[in-house]
């Protein structure tokens, strides 16, 4: 039995109320001719985009001087860089050959990245101590030009797959490390009081109250994070020429020759397409993680 | 004090008279910015008693319930309580957005360390008790105003505390669910028989759920008037339109006027 009896007017009331806010927008649930609608402008904005490049590249071409311009014309890049399907040094097949060690040192310097970022931050979170101690150096690791320490990184890491995966980590773990500190310090401070009163341990606070509210910040920083992982990866073929090479070796090694700028644009152009990729799995992944309760990821899904 | 009503009509004899639960005895704050919150505040509320206290905006009406449930430390006086049974209703529902309607009752259970199968039976029983039967699965921001201060309440409610610290926890909810959670907490303070400690600028919310209400000065806050409530239990929603209320509340809200100046 109920203490209270019932009233159906304002629960009625209060039930609308929720329904309402319950609803999502129209352009998550709408029809299929949306969606089609929806993709117009980016569509309109890549037309656009393809003929400023063709009237640059028509502009700068030197016929005089037979030789190829610093940007080839659009199809050029297409017949040249991409389709040449069976030979075996430039096209798609070799350059998909290139993408995989990239992929593998990207997904992999990501997960150190959040491992990590996300001990520092905690660490950092533990006291204003820590986080002065820390903080500094964590925005220092972020500012090193990195072209400037490649022998003591080659020192220290060798050649192979672990000095690139140093170079993902230096690069990508900053947004890690500061949002999701960011979002363990605005936890409410209500909340907090409502754990206080309840006697929590250090460690229940951080797992069941700080973790949680900071989750929305953490996915900020790891869509973030998801993109530098895949710059660092292919700066790291810039520096390092040993072991698997990336994509980032196939761009590097046909930037020299003007006759091999198709095959660099590319290689380039893969290369950005898997960082599009990228950026649309986590962003779809973290939107799935706290759609349930978040309003951000509502808007964003 | 004022001298009050002596015959009070209320049934009150449930509860042996006298046993307190919490007491302030000379209760003085200075916050290190070298505010004076409250000066010199001593009262009682013994078990089966609902006491509000009323005052202008920033009397420290607030700092009183902090110093009781220990999340602020009084600068001289002392306090007694049992701690390990202290209800607290936040101005906010301060529901873990995270969390379910039926985790999110769990949740002070759960940290109190009882076991699972006994904190959901419970967590379901104070969800009863709430009318939120049906919203469990909801997420916070799913629910109205109103929804979110019941489940609040029902978050407490599952340790079933001998005191009760109520923040003005109505007052961002709309005047017509005001009432109607006035009404509720008064049914849910009869069922429990809970020692009730509750804030509000709300004369009217103050009078219609107290037994006992006290009037603090604008800061330093001291206890300027205190009166006995004796309308008869239970209290059916139209006695904010009887006379007497009305008088009471206007004798109340004179003493509040008297404090601002």
């Amino acid at each position: 039995m109920t203490a209270l009896d019932h009233n159906p007017v304002t629960d009625a009331r209060d039930s609308t109320t929720a329904i309402e806010d319950d609803s999502p927008p129209a352009t998550s649930a709408g029809p299929r001719s949306d969606r089609l609608k929806n993709m117009i402008p980016p569509i309109f904005t890549l037309v656009a985009f393809i003929a400023a490049w063709y009237l640059y590249s028509a502009l700068k071409y030197d016929i005089a001087a037979q030789r190829r311009n610093a940007l080839p014309y659009p199809h050029e890049v297409w017949s040249d860089g991409f389709l040449p399907l069976s030979d075996k040094v430039n096209g798609f097949r070799p350059i998909l050959g290139y993408m995989w060690p990239t992929v593998k040192v990207t997904l992999i310097g990501l997960l150190i990245s959040i491992a990590l970022g996300t001990a520092i931050a905690v660490i950092m979170n533990l006291s204003k101590h820590m986080e002065r101690a820390l903080f500094p150096y964590a925005v220092l690791m972020q500012t090193i030009p990195i072209l400037a320490i490649t022998p003591l990184l080659t020192q220290l890491f060798g050649e192979r797959l672990g000095v690139r995966l140093v170079v993902v980590v230096l690069i990508a773990v900053f947004p890690i490390i500061t949002n999701t500190l960011f979002g363990l310090q605005s936890t409410d401070r209500l909340h907090h009081d409502l754990f206080t009163l309840n006697q929590a341990s250090r460690w229940t606070r951080l797992r069941k109250l700080e973790f949680p509210s900071a989750l929305p910040a953490m996915m900020t920083g790891l869509r973030i994070a998801s993109g530098l992982a895949v710059i660092g990866s292919i700066v790291a073929d810039f520096f390092f020429a040993q072991g698997d090479k990336g994509i980032g070796y196939y761009i590097r090694t046909r930037q020299q020759k003007a006759s091999e700028r198709p095959e660099m644009f590319a290689g380039t152009i893969t290369a950005s397409m898997f960082g599009v990729l990228m950026f649309v799995v986590v962003s779809w992944i973290t939107t799935r993680a706290i759609r349930n309760w978040h309003d951000s990821a509502r808007s964003r899904s | 004090m004022k001298p009050t009503d002596s015959s009070p009509r209320g049934a009150r004899t449930a509860v042996a008279p006298g046993s307190s639960a919490l007491t302030f005895k000379n209760v003085s704050m200075t916050f290190p910015d070298g505010t004076h919150a409250v000066d010199d505040v001593s009262f009682d509320v013994a078990a089966g008693e609902f006491v509000t206290v009323v005052g202008p905006s920033g009397c420290g009406k607030s700092t009183l319930l902090r110093i009781a449930s220990g999340l602020e430390h009084a600068t001289t006086g002392f306090v007694s309580i049992d701690r390990s049974s202290i209800g607290y209703v936040f101005q906010d529902a301060t529901l873990l957005p995270w969390r379910t309607v039926q985790r999110n009752v769990e949740l002070n259970a759960e940290l109190q360390g009882m076991d699972k199968p006994t904190r959901q039976a419970e967590a379901r029983k104070a969800i009863e008790l709430v009318n939120l039967v049906g919203h469990e699965k909801k997420y916070p921001k799913q629910l109205s105003g109103g929804m979110k201060m019941r489940c609040s309440l029902a978050r407490s409610l599952v340790l079933r505390p001998k005191v009760f610290l109520f923040d003005e926890p109505f007052g961002a909810v709309d005047e017509i669910t005001r009432e109607r959670l006035n009404d509720e907490l008064l049914l849910l303070f009869r069922h429990e028989m809970f020692a009730g400690l509750f804030i509000t600028h709300s004369v009217q919310e103050a009078v219609f759920l107290s037994t006992r209400v006290i009037v603090m000065s604008a800061r330093p806050g001291r206890i300027i008037a205190d009166y006995q409530v004796s309308f008869p239990f239970p209290r059916h929603h139209n006695l904010r339109y009887e006379a007497e209320f009305a008088e009471l509340c206007g004798q109340i809200s004179a003493d509040l006027k008297d404090a601002h100046s």
